[in-house]
């Protein structure tokens, strides 16, 4: 058949950019949020994501890291990679930071940055910057662009990596000319990464290794990381826990792994953690880490740490494995799979009611403990407090230093992907950004950020995303009038020297926030508070709440830096 | 310990930057690193000369190097039968006169002077790293202008005896 052309207007050829297709391959990996902001260097990229408004919502925050910090916490409490686009040069370099949180977190982001052209690569051009080379160590992966048929390719494997495996984040760099021009070649997404395989079968023979030792052990305990979660395999790690009776201690990142409030639960191990998860971890006879890298917060001076155990690991990551801890018996692999696994290979354990009741005397005689002074607050308080009237369902992010400590150790976790913090990085300014993300990931769910009046200084200007978005987020500020987990760490190594840890002029959160038209409010004791609580979590918009604590507060019980787990100071009054 | 290790890598723009970056992060000492071209052409072959505490730390290097998306394989060969070579060239300060001299302590190490100036000789040598240090050794007292090295590259002998097992880490369990 002949196609017919009215004369003067000939059939025109459409030809696709290299921005056109990357918003194509976006729709295809089903995306629906971007996190970003634009400049020149990606104007063609924001041309066409305009163009395609309809497929997606685009967050403009306003601050490149505000942006990478919301796509982590969306992607914590998702399950789903987080995208982020900036421009070349500074908007790339802003993006450095949460770049490295999410590395060390295992956070999937896939990031795209824009570039100068290929022409001017290494001219030292305006905006330019070598992402690849800053990017490099921080990510899991990345790529320049080179050619724009490569591009539907590049974007499939960048989703594919950032969510397989050991989850982390994956830059795609693309120069100017390759977004804006038309793409003349032909084209296919097809992949092969031979020197990729995610997907790994745990080996039985150490899985029967494992069940062998269990059947012996005495003092069995399990440390849960943030890879059960990653997993999905809370659900199985509870009926391996109770099939056999094990003590759960969790990680910082791991908390919800396990439920916090389930007779198993001994609470969160390392340098913040319970006297009775980090005693276990000293005391046991095997030790079986599911999904954690024994980072030195948690394992403290390795010469102390599980001395008499068996250690058994079990990771995606098999460079994790042995890596600060000599292990026993290696299990790369999945957690799900191991543990759905080992559920067939693992029939019985010792008898080992003696440890139980020693763990549950320790659970007795040192609970976690803070001194209530009845009018004034204290953070513990405020989190408990919080936790008591979200009946501990609340999704949870934390900004960094003694609040998130206390966030940790008072909000009992029951439920998995409900609590986002900085656990490797430790970076100030994540928490409140990383709110909004969560909120955007689970619209209905009551969404808190514990922040400091530090942290939340570094990057509050995203309170006009919440605005825009009617976002219902709590912003609960922590606010002690200091750099808190600095000015503990002067009192109690360096004498009480406050050396620039007293915040001693900050703004007026409550106006601060009304002039971003949220609502504010500030209380400073305790009456006030519970009175306030109702109508901050039934109201269905954005709360800053600047609580006013006492300063002088210290997070206890603590394994001073140097020291093993069995030598805890503040574990009584 | 000094071990020698191989990693086939796919061959892709960053893809030296992302393996040097990462040894130097994790604090382990190259003394040479060499790369190049095989026989399948999107696939390079680099040599790593580096020196560790202990195997652990020699764990965790080919187990980071394997975790790289584009390194395909990496095996530790030291203890392997391998063939292993290194290339030199030696600028050594020369009168015209001690040029027959010279030529007679580099025949034993099958070196050869590929080129002669007024003051200068160059020696191209090729072997194994022992030899070519022990050329340097001789050659030292006669005053070297310039030295460059290639460090050393190396493959498995066709033949391995069949008693030792290859260490080679996958990211399988072994
Ligand atoms: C970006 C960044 N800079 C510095 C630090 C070091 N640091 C850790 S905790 C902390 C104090 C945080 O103060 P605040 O936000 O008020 O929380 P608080 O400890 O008082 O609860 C500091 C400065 C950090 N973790 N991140
Ligand atoms: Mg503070």
């Amino acid at each position: 058949m002949k196609v017919q052309t009215k004369p003067g207007t000939a059939p025109r050829i459409e030809t696709k950019t290299g921005a056109d297709l990357l918003v194509e391959s976006l729709i295809k990996e089903k995306v629906d949020i971007l996190f970003g902001y634009p400049g020149g260097a990606v104007l063609p990229i924001y041309d066409a994501i305009y163009k395609a408004r309809e497929s997606f919502t685009h967050i403009l925050t306003r601050h490149e890291q505000g942006a990478i910090h919301a796509a982590e916490g969306y992607a914590r409490v998702s399950g789903k990679p987080g995208v982020v686009i900036a421009t070349s040069g500074p908007g790339a370099t802003n993006l450095v930071t949460g770049i490295a949180d999410a590395m060390i977190d295992s956070l999937p982001l896939v990031i795209f940055t824009g570039q100068v052209a290929r022409g001017v690569i290494g001219t030292d051009a305006f905006q330019e910057a070598d992402v690849m080379g800053i990017t490099t160590p921080i990510t899991k992966h990345n790529y320049q662009v080179q050619h724009v048929s490569d591009l539907p390719r590049i974007v499939k494997e960048a989703f594919h990596i950032a969510s397989t495996g050991r989850p982390g984040p994956v830059v795609v760099d693309i120069p100017k000319d390759i977004s804006a021009n038309p793409c003349k070649d032909e084209y296919e997404d097809d992949f092969h990464l031979p020197g990729y395989q995610p997907n790994i079968k745990p080996n039985p023979l150490q899985l029967k290794k494992l069940a062998n030792v269990l059947e012996t052990a005495e003092k069995p305990v399990i440390l849960a990381g943030a890879g059960v979660m990653f997993g999905s395999a809370s659900e199985e790690l509870r009926t391996f826990a109770e099939k056999h009776s094990l003590p759960v201690a969790t990680t910082l990142l791991g908390l919800g792994s396990f439920p916090g409030g389930h007779p198993l639960a001994l609470g969160m191990a390392g340098m913040h953690g319970t006297f009775t998860a980090n005693r276990a971890l000293y005391e046991c006879d095997l030790l079986i880490n599911i999904g954690a890298r024994f980072d030195d917060r948690l394992t403290g001076n390795l010469q102390h740490f599980a001395p008499s155990a068996t250690v058994a690991h079990i990771d995606i990551d098999p460079a994790e494995i042995g890596k600060n801890v000599t292990t026993h018996i290696p299990v790369v692999s999945d957690s799900k799979a191991a543990l759905q696994a080992l559920s067939f290979h693992a029939e019985s354990s010792a008898e080992h009611d003696e440890w139980l009741q020693h763990l549950s005397g320790y659970q007795q005689e040192n609970p976690l403990w803070y001194k209530n002074p009845v009018k004034e607050m204290v953070p513990q308080w405020v989190i408990e407090a919080v936790h008591k009237i979200t009946n501990g369902n609340a999704i949870v992010t934390t900004d960094v230093g003694q609040h998130q400590m206390w966030a940790a150790q008072y909000y009992a976790f029951e439920e998995p992907d409900r609590w986002v913090t900085s656990g490797g990085l430790g970076t100030m300014g994540f928490g409140f950004p990383a709110a909004i993300g969560a909120q955007l990931a689970k619209p209905e769910e009551t969404v808190i950020a514990f922040v400091g009046d530090g942290g939340f200084q570094m990057t509050l200007q995203e309170l006009s995303v919440l605005q825009e978005r009617r976002l219902p987020v709590k912003v609960i500020i922590v606010n002690n009038g200091a750099l808190g987990m600095v000015r503990q760490w002067q009192e109690t190594f360096y004498e009480e020297r406050y050396s620039e840890s007293l915040l001693q002029i900050q703004p007026d959160f409550v106006k601060l926030a009304d002039s971003y038209g949220i609502r504010g409010y500030r209380v400073d004791n305790q009456e006030d508070f519970l009175d306030l609580l109702p109508e901050v979590f039934s109201y269905n918009g954005p709360v800053v709440l600047d609580c006013r604590v006492l300063q002088q507060e210290n997070v206890y019980p603590m394994i001073a830096p140097g020291k093993g787990l069995h030598q805890m100071i503040g574990v009584k009054p | 310990m000094r071990r020698i290790i191989t990693a086939t890598v796919q061959n892709r723009s960053g893809v030296l930057n992302r393996i040097t970056g990462l040894l130097q992060k994790r604090q382990f000492n190259i003394e040479s690193i060499s790369v190049g071209r095989t026989e399948t052409d999107s696939i390079s072959k680099m040599t790593l000369v580096v020196e560790v505490e202990d195997n652990q730390k020699l764990e965790q290097l080919t187990k980071q190097l394997n975790k790289q998306i584009d390194v395909l394989k990496v095996t530790d060969i030291t203890d392997k039968a391998i063939v292993a070579r290194e290339l030199a060239l030696i600028k050594v300060v020369s009168a015209g006169q001690l040029r027959n001299e010279l030529q007679g302590i580099i025949e034993p190490f099958r070196a050869t002077i590929i080129d002669v100036s007024k003051d200068s000789l160059s020696i191209q040598v090729t072997g194994k790293p022992e030899k070519i240090e022990a050329l340097i050794e001789l050659l030292r007292p006669y005053g070297i202008k310039e030295l460059a090295r290639t460090g050393m590259t190396a493959f498995l002998r066709g033949h391995q005896p069949q008693t030792t097992e290859l260490p080679s880490y996958s990211l399988l369990n072994r």
